[in-house]
């Protein structure tokens, strides 16, 4: 769908949105996994996804991911500022397919799995904090 | 609402996470779990994607039927003894105002004019802060207390009616992640983990839903211009938030900031009201028993035709400041039974 420039810059600008992290032992959003995940997961969005890459693209007057890396950042800025519906379809789709990675969920103490069918323990709240609630008058009128 | 206990063949709630995306246990009590299973069991056919140009008269100025387009666009009639309209305050509004003919021509049920006035919104003001505790984020159903405190008029408080608030557990991985990037408080680069970390399962607050009230300048009408790909006018929307509900939304704004930090909340954010606000949608076919003030009666069905009902949010007089949909149910309940009732086939003739 996308062509192979338009992929380079897509990297690229995914990588500058979530690099990769020492700290936090976590990949990049470039990564090969995620990145293979974000191409596949444009979904009905896919002509938000070009028409950002497009922009990017004449935005650098020739694709964006053969730009030095200071001129890069200046038209990353760019976009960011300019921002507008397109550029949250695509960022939303680098973020979702970045927070669902295995790796990722675990550096958040995750356990990588989908939430079904196991679900999840919560505490249960004090509930004896709505005992003054309760002891309250009536609030609402009857019906008639 | 979701099922604390199995309940009629559908297992309990096990805390998947945010029910607004669905819920893989069918524990939530959304209509295709509710509704539609009985209702096909009971012979009921769901035509899918569907939609509706205009309902059609006879010459007793009855409803004779609906023409609709089927999903691959073939124009089809479909004749009915009884209409019943439930595309809430935009779509209903949209269908009967593009229902015109020479015994209707300002839209069918509309002698009173209003139909496609009085559109409410529930303005929404959302609040949040960072905690040091771990919270639950994820971990259960998002939306988990409610309070009706700031709920019933105080004319101390200088705006009628009132608010709900509405608390959040927290976000989900992802959703954090869009979120904290489209307020602003997710930066890209270096910094992003560092504040991603701030942030997810720290960050949590809670909306407040104001009741909007019934103003005749808040429309619905037909778009002059704009047209679906069959040709059906479009709706369009008129607007304006009153000077009531921007007090309420300023008072929601202030308890919150206050509840939160009393919780031990820092660094509060707020937006009132949130730009992507108005999915409930009520008001432009209110009830009433004047037919020169009102569109439906006492029983959901129009003044003007008496085999046409309306069961959904158009309906309302006024909007409570709370989510709509229990109310619209138990109404759809309520003029479906009133249908039902012996002597009232006869009444429809």
């Amino acid at each position: 769908m996308l062509s192979a420039d338009q992929c380079r810059s897509l990297r690229c600008l995914a990588e500058m949105m979530i690099p990769a992290s020492a700290e936090y032992g976590v990949p990049s959003a470039g990564d090969d996994a995620i990145f293979g995940d974000i191409l596949k997961s444009f979904g009905r969005d896919a002509g938000h996804v070009i028409a950002v890459l497009q922009t990017l693209d004449a935005m650098s007057s020739g694709p964006f991911a053969d730009l030095d890396p200071q001129r890069r950042d200046a038209i990353a800025a760019e976009l960011r500022e300019i921002g507008g519906e397109t550029l949250a379809y695509l960022t939303r789709i680098i973020l979702q397919c970045y927070y669902r990675d295995d790796r990722v969920m675990r550096s958040l103490g995750m356990e990588p799995r989908p939430a079904f069918p196991k679900g999840f323990e919560v505490e249960r709240g004090d509930w004896s904090l709505l005992d003054p609630v309760r002891a309250r008058p009536k609030l609402y009128r009857d019906t008639d | 609402m979701r099922s604390s206990v199995d309940y009629e063949g559908y297992a309990k709630c096990t805390n998947l996470g945010h029910c607004t995306s669905g819920c893989a246990q069918g524990a939530k009590a959304s209509t295709d779990i509710t509704y539609w299973p009985a209702a096909i069991r009971a012979g009921v056919e769901l035509r899918t994607r569907c939609r509706v140009r205009e309902i059609t008269t006879n010459e007793h100025g009855m409803t004779s039927g609906v023409v609709y387009y089927e999903a691959d666009g073939v124009e089809q009639f479909q004749p009915a003894e009884v209409v019943i309209l439930a595309c809430n305050a935009v779509g209903t509004a949209r269908i009967l105002l593009n229902s015109v003919s020479a015994r209707f021509p300002t839209g069918l049920a509309n002698s009173s004019g209003l139909v496609g006035k009085n559109l409410m919104f529930h303005p929404y003001a959302r609040i949040a802060g960072y905690f040091d505790e771990m919270l639950d984020g994820y971990r259960g159903p998002g939306n988990c207390i409610w309070s009706q405190e700031f709920y019933e008029t105080d004319q101390s408080r200088g705006f009628m009616r009132g608010y709900t608030f509405e608390f959040s557990r927290g976000q989900g991985p992802v959703m954090a992640a869009v979120d904290g990037m489209q307020i602003g408080r997710l930066p890209w680069g270096a910094e992003h983990h560092r504040a991603y970390r701030k942030l997810f399962c720290h960050r949590t607050g809670m909306v407040a839903i104001c009741e909007d009230l019934p103003e005749e300048h808040n429309t619905v009408t037909l778009d002059p211009v704009l047209k679906d790909s069959k040709g059906i006018p479009a709706p369009k929307i008129t607007y304006t938030l009153s000077a009531n509900s921007r007090r309420m939304l300023d008072h929601a704004v202030a308890r919150a900031r206050e509840i939160l930090r009393a919780a031990g909340a820092y660094d509060l954010w707020y937006e009132a009201p949130i730009p992507g606000g108005g999915w409930h949608l009520m008001g432009t076919a209110r009830m009433g028993t004047d037919r020169a003030r009102s569109v439906v009666n006492e029983w959901g069905r129009s003044h003007d035709v008496k085999n046409l009902f309306i069961v959904d949010g158009s309906i309302f007089v006024t909007s409570g400041g709370v989510n709509p949909t229990r109310t619209i149910q138990a109404l759809a309940l309520y003029v479906a039974d009133s249908i039902k009732q012996p002597g009232h086939a006869v009444r429809l003739r």
